[in-house]
């Protein structure tokens, strides 16, 4: 059998070659469901982490959606996507994946959203979490606009819970 | 068999300076997959140039450097091959600088090499860029630390359980014993990431030739959620 080929880091420099115009849209912005969601990446101490790639991944009985958007100076990172539909025990959630110098491997972990507490309560990987302070990292923020914020927090204080794929 | 598990760097290893500060402290959450994790975006509908995997092509000139052809197949690890696969590179130029306006590594940049190239697989799984040869470049990870010549490569597989970020490098380079990022990865596996050298792979007269094999976890071994 082959041997799967090992990960490395993505370095500081994939701007160029990854990150089109456009791509951050999972959702036509404005279209119905729409939701904006952003967030910032920190590291250890806190500091932003100004050169990380998320790409999203969503999936229901509609379609599927990838999405892809760097951090900026302020590790900041914006998408437009939508809510998935949930498929039975699981909640509605996004896929991500983190990618950034420094991170020899991407890490995984899930958005959920915050108005499906219910639906949420139920979802087999938020259960697996026994910490609730822990659980809710993976459950975004509403705004006062109904836009989305989700923090990922690579390590220490607040550490996002990332998960084993 | 999750070979993977065994062949990827950890997330913390702090001879690579900018791992220390970004590697999460806590376990990884044991992740039974869910509905989605064995779906993943599918590329094959991309209209692509063919001038997007010639990266000797994109500007107005040649870009200076040893022209060379890097291709390989993408398979499972099952074995089966990737088709419409999307492989995306990028690299330093000649001398060891990227085209990015946070690299201030004092080596020329180069007007006809932007340094970026895509593809789709074949039916067989092949993908094939030209580029030229990446030169190495210090990085202040350590006292006079280089890193090795080498090309970015990124590959999506069958699932969302099967994306690759990865470096590919050179054979008998001296820099790859010196490298912490190359020796991240566990002694076994590590020479997984040199290409070979394949005079079938040149072009008479004009490139050199390496050959690079991609595999990719299956979606098939991923356990799934209750």
């Amino acid at each position: 059998m082959p041997r799967v080929t090992p990960a490395q880091t993505i370095g500081p420099f994939f701007s160029g070659a990854l990150c089109r115009k456009g791509e951050e849209r999972l959702a036509e912005p404005g279209s119905a469901g729409a939701l904006e969601l952003s967030g910032r990446v920190r590291d250890g101490e806190g500091q932003p982490v100004s050169d990380a790639l998320l790409e999203l991944w969503l999936r229901d009985a509609r379609g599927s959606a990838f999405g892809r958007a760097a951090t900026d100076a302020a590790g900041e990172f914006r998408f437009v996507v939508r809510k998935p539909a949930g498929i039975v025990p699981h909640a509605p959630h996004i896929l991500v994946s983190v990618f950034a110098r420094g991170l020899l491997h991407r890490l995984v972990t899930r958005i959920y959203f915050p108005d499906e507490a219910v639906a949420n309560a139920a979802d087999p990987l938020l259960r697996s979490i026994a910490d609730p302070a822990r659980q809710a990292r993976l459950v975004a923020r509403a705004e006062a606009d109904g836009a989305l914020r989700f923090d990922v927090v690579l390590q220490g204080e607040g550490e996002t819970p990332f998960l084993d794929v | 068999m999750r070979d993977d598990r065994e062949v990827h760097p950890p997330h913390r290893y702090p001879d690579y300076r900018s791992t220390r500060l970004r590697a999460p402290q806590r376990p990884l959450v044991p992740w039974p997959h869910g509905p989605n994790e064995a779906t993943g975006p599918d590329f094959r509908a991309l209209r692509l140039g063919e001038l997007e995997a010639d990266l000797t092509r994109q500007c107005a000139g040649a870009p200076l450097g040893e022209r060379i052809v890097i291709t390989g197949r993408v398979v499972d690890d099952g074995g089966r091959p990737l088709a419409g696969q999307l492989v995306e590179i990028w690299q330093a130029n000649a001398a060891g600088r990227y085209a990015h306006p946070v690299d201030q590594h004092d080596a020329p940049l180069d007007p006809n090499f932007a340094g970026a190239g895509r593809c789709l697989t074949d039916r067989d799984g092949v993908y094939r860029f030209v580029t030229i040869k990446p030169g190495a470049y210090p990085w202040q990870n350590h006292a006079n630390a280089w890193r090795p010549a080498h090309v970015h490569f990124s590959l999506f597989g069958a699932a969302f359980a099967s994306r690759l970020v990865t470096q590919m490098y050179f054979p008998g380079d001296p820099l790859l014993e010196l490298d912490p990022i190359y020796r991240s990865v566990p002694a076994h596996a590590r020479e997984r990431l040199v290409a070979r050298f394949d005079l079938e792979a040149t072009r008479p007269e004009w490139a050199l030739g390496y050959r690079f094999d991609v595999v990719l976890r299956g979606a098939a071994a991923t356990p799934r959620e209750a």
